[in-house]
């Protein structure tokens, strides 16, 4: 989405929600972001430790907009149990990138050490092609994609953000902790 | 309670007596069947057949926005679930509490393109509080439940509850929750209300303003809102669902203030210092240009709905809460403040708001008019009624008439569509607002566009025999744009004239009610009388007014909200 030539322009957010998780909330929470023209960058969804619940973890940017009315305006949706933006000194992300490198096999050895500095690893390797996975925050991944450009990436996908914040403090208000 | 065997339907019936449901509104159709049939055996519940589901869904509303209650409408699956939804937009704008129970096809059907099939949960998303798709009969009580409570709690507003047609078929032991446990809902406040910071402001304060919205209404704190209002002694304007929040004949009030409000009203809250917004959101057509909104003003915003604070205006002090709880808590610290600092001198701002309130009056001149003006129309069914009645309104010129010229002293006396702006909420409003105070006089001003988008409906108040009494303010146009486009686009009337039609006399003798008419000004004192004293059923009055007649002041859209255009004609009057 970020990739296009008309860059959005604003600040990014990460937002972390607490959610029931029920059919139709994905759209719920989707459709909220776009009617009010909020801009997401990258969305997740996963399990929690509570069957019951599921994370999202929302990178919004925004241009004009401040950030608590997107928060409030997310609360006031029912299946959201908890919404709080992380502030980017508090918060410990990780974001996934795999990507399809078609390439000679003599480039192979070069491409093994260029996975290594970014402590990422060779997932499928065929003649002419192999697949690197790597994890870590944003900013590295940018940096290894933009290493791996020059070899001619084939197909890249990155799954957006995942966040928690750093010590003691969760997401589950204080009733369902 | 002991559980009993029923089938979903019937469990729902037994949901809504238990809610204490006295009205429903509705048509029956494939997919509701089983409901219907189980309403058919309920001695608590009257349903309201309507003639489409829009109406069913604005009487609901009226209902609702009457009595404080929460309306009711029932849909079947596809076409009368999308019927609702224009009704359902209209509810979340205006915080309405409303319930709407829509049939659906089975759950075997659904997403198979079946026959009258809608996705009406995925429809109305945007515009309710919160809905449900019922996928399993157990769930179906504590969801109803749910739903009640939330379209009534908080701010109000609609929900909708979406049930296949095997769920209703389908039989479980029935139990109805004494308790709602939504951990999503009603989260925390985090925050102590800041009254201390809004004191402080309230005493420095040199030319303040109280600004009422609807939240009046729906907190029901008219004794509080007066007490606050009279405590600080400062003006006070409303928007046009907080007509009737301060009696608009009190000398503090400046009544509406926005779009079509009065020069003085706006003034007043353009020179302001200090905005005090009670249950209110700075819709734009009360901002008008929001960057040159009341530039020097602070805020206070006090609102129950936190994503209200700071959305448009930035409050300076926001005040999260229910008005009728926390109002009290900042007369008293005000008070408190006041009586150890004084209080603040607003005499000469009180003078410049008089100054102004003597200088530019809302005028218009019937005198030596061979044509019935409108806001005349108004005034004289004011007077006649002393303002005694329950006011419901269409969308267009007349609604603005009607919000200028009818001085409401109560909330839930002026009923209308003002977030939406759906014309055709006339009639429906009136029949909801009827039957939910049966004892009082209940008055439509409508516009001749307005009314023929729901007249067909005039069947379901003679079948009620409510004795609503309809006036039409006809001027044979669609009158606010007609407006627009002699103000903005160059006199180029597209597709604002109307025909003639219907013969609005002959209309109401085929549906079998009272049809009035009033072409010149000596008519229609007679014609007002007559409809006044008729009880037996609905009357519709078709009061024939000047064509080209239009609402002013006017802030055109966009434009700062004290730059406002008068009628030439206006000036001279």
């Amino acid at each position: 989405m970020e990739r296009n030539e008309t860059r959005p322009t604003g600040a990014t957010h990460t937002i972390s929600l607490l959610v029931e998780n029920k059919p139709g909330v994905l759209h719920r929470i989707s459709g909220l972001f776009s009617r009010r023209g909020y801009n997401i960058a990258s969305l997740t969804v996963g399990p929690t430790e509570r069957p019951e619940y599921s994370r999202m973890t929302i990178v919004v940017r925004l241009s004009s907009k401040p950030v608590e009315q997107v928060v409030r305006q997310v609360q006031k949706l029912v299946p959201v149990v908890e919404v709080r933006e992380l502030a980017p000194q508090d918060l410990v992300e990780r974001e996934l990138l795999l990507a399809k490198i078609r390439t000679p096999e003599k480039n192979h050895a070069e491409l093994r050490a260029l996975a290594e500095t970014y402590e990422a690893s060779i997932v499928d390797v065929s003649p002419d092609s192999l697949v690197i996975e790597a994890s870590g925050t944003a900013g590295k991944l940018d940096a290894l994609e933009e290493r791996l450009a020059a070899y001619g990436i084939q197909e890249l996908c990155r799954s957006g953000r995942i966040a928690l914040e750093r010590g003691f403090k969760t997401l589950a208000p204080p009733n369902l902790k | 309670m002991a559980k009993e065997k029923m089938t979903g339907a019937q469990a729902l019936v037994r949901c809504l007596e238990a809610e204490g449901v006295e009205y429903v509104f509705g048509i029956p159709g494939g997919a509701i069947l089983p409901v219907y049939d189980a309403l058919f055996d309920s001695k608590k519940i009257k349903h309201v057949l309507v003639r489409h589901e829009q109406v069913g869904a604005h009487a609901a509303e009226g209902f609702a926005h009457a009595t404080g209650k929460v309306g009711v409408c029932f849909g079947t699956s596809g076409p009368g679930a999308t019927n609702l939804v224009t009704g359902i937009a209209d509810a979340y704008l205006d915080s309405v509490p409303m319930v709407a129970i829509t049939g659906n096809v089975s759950s075997a059907l659904i997403g198979t393109d079946a026959f009258q099939e809608a996705d009406i949960t995925g429809i109305t998303m945007p515009i309710t509080k919160h809905n449900w798709l019922v996928t399993d009969v157990e769930d179906l009580p504590r969801i109803v439940k749910e739903a009640f409570y939330i379209a009534r709690t908080g701010r109000p507003g609609p929900v909708l509850v979406d049930i296949p047609k095997d769920i209703q078929n389908a039989e479980f032991e029935f139990e109805y929750p004494d308790s709602v446990n939504i951990p999503g809902y009603h989260p925390p406040v985090r925050e102590e209300p800041r009254l201390k910071d809004a004191a402080a402001l309230l005493r420095s304060a040199s030319r303040p303003v109280v600004y009422l919205g609807g939240g009046v209404r729906t907190s029901d704190a008219y004794d509080e809102v007066k007490a606050f209002c009279e405590f600080l002694n400062a003006p006070v304007v409303t928007t046009v669902h907080g007509k009737g929040a301060l009696p608009e004949t009190h000398p503090l009030s400046l009544a509406m203030f926005g779009m079509h409000g009065a020069r003085f009203a706006n003034y007043t809250v353009q020179n302001s210092d200090l905005i005090v917004a009670l249950g209110a959101r700075f819709d734009d057509r009360v901002t008008g240009k929001l960057s040159t909104f009341a530039p020097e003003a602070k805020i206070i915003h006090l609102d129950v709905d936190p994503a209200e604070i700071s959305k448009l205006v930035t409050a300076t002090v926001p005040l999260v809460g229910d008005l009728k709880a926390l109002l009290p808590q900042l007369t008293q610290e005000a008070r408190k403040v006041f009586d150890q600092f004084g209080r603040p001198d607003i005499s000469a701002w009180k003078a410049r708001v008089a100054e102004w309130k003597e200088k530019h009056p809302l005028r218009f001149k019937q005198e030596g008019q061979k044509q019935i003006l409108p806001q005349w129309a108004v005034v004289k069914l004011w007077e006649k009624t002393q303002g005694k009645a329950i006011v419901t309104t269409g969308v267009g010129e007349h609604q603005m008439f009607a919000a200028q010229f009818w001085q409401t002293s109560y909330p839930r006396q002026f009923i209308t569509s003002g977030g939406l702006g759906t014309m055709g909420f006339c009639l429906p409003a009136a029949i909801g607002a009827q039957l939910g105070r049966p004892g009082e006089l209940v008055i439509g001003i409508d516009g001749d566009g307005s009314f023929q988008m729901t007249l067909q409906d005039l069947a379901t108040a003679v079948d009620l025999k409510l004795p609503i009494k309809i006036f039409i303010l006809n001027n044979l146009f669609l009158g606010m744009v007609r407006q627009w486009q002699e103000l903005f686009y160059d006199n180029r009337f597209s597709e604002t004239p109307l025909s003639d039609l219907p013969d609005l006399v002959k209309l109401a003798e085929a549906y079998g009610c009272l049809g009035l008419r009033a072409r010149t000004p000596e008519e229609l004192d007679g014609v007002l009388d007559k409809a006044l004293a008729h009880n037996d059923g609905p009357v519709i009055v078709d009061i024939r007014v000047r064509r080209q007649e239009k609402v002013f002041p006017m802030v055109p859209a966009g434009a700062p909200l004290n730059d406002m255009i008068d009628a030439p004609e206006n000036e001279k009057r």
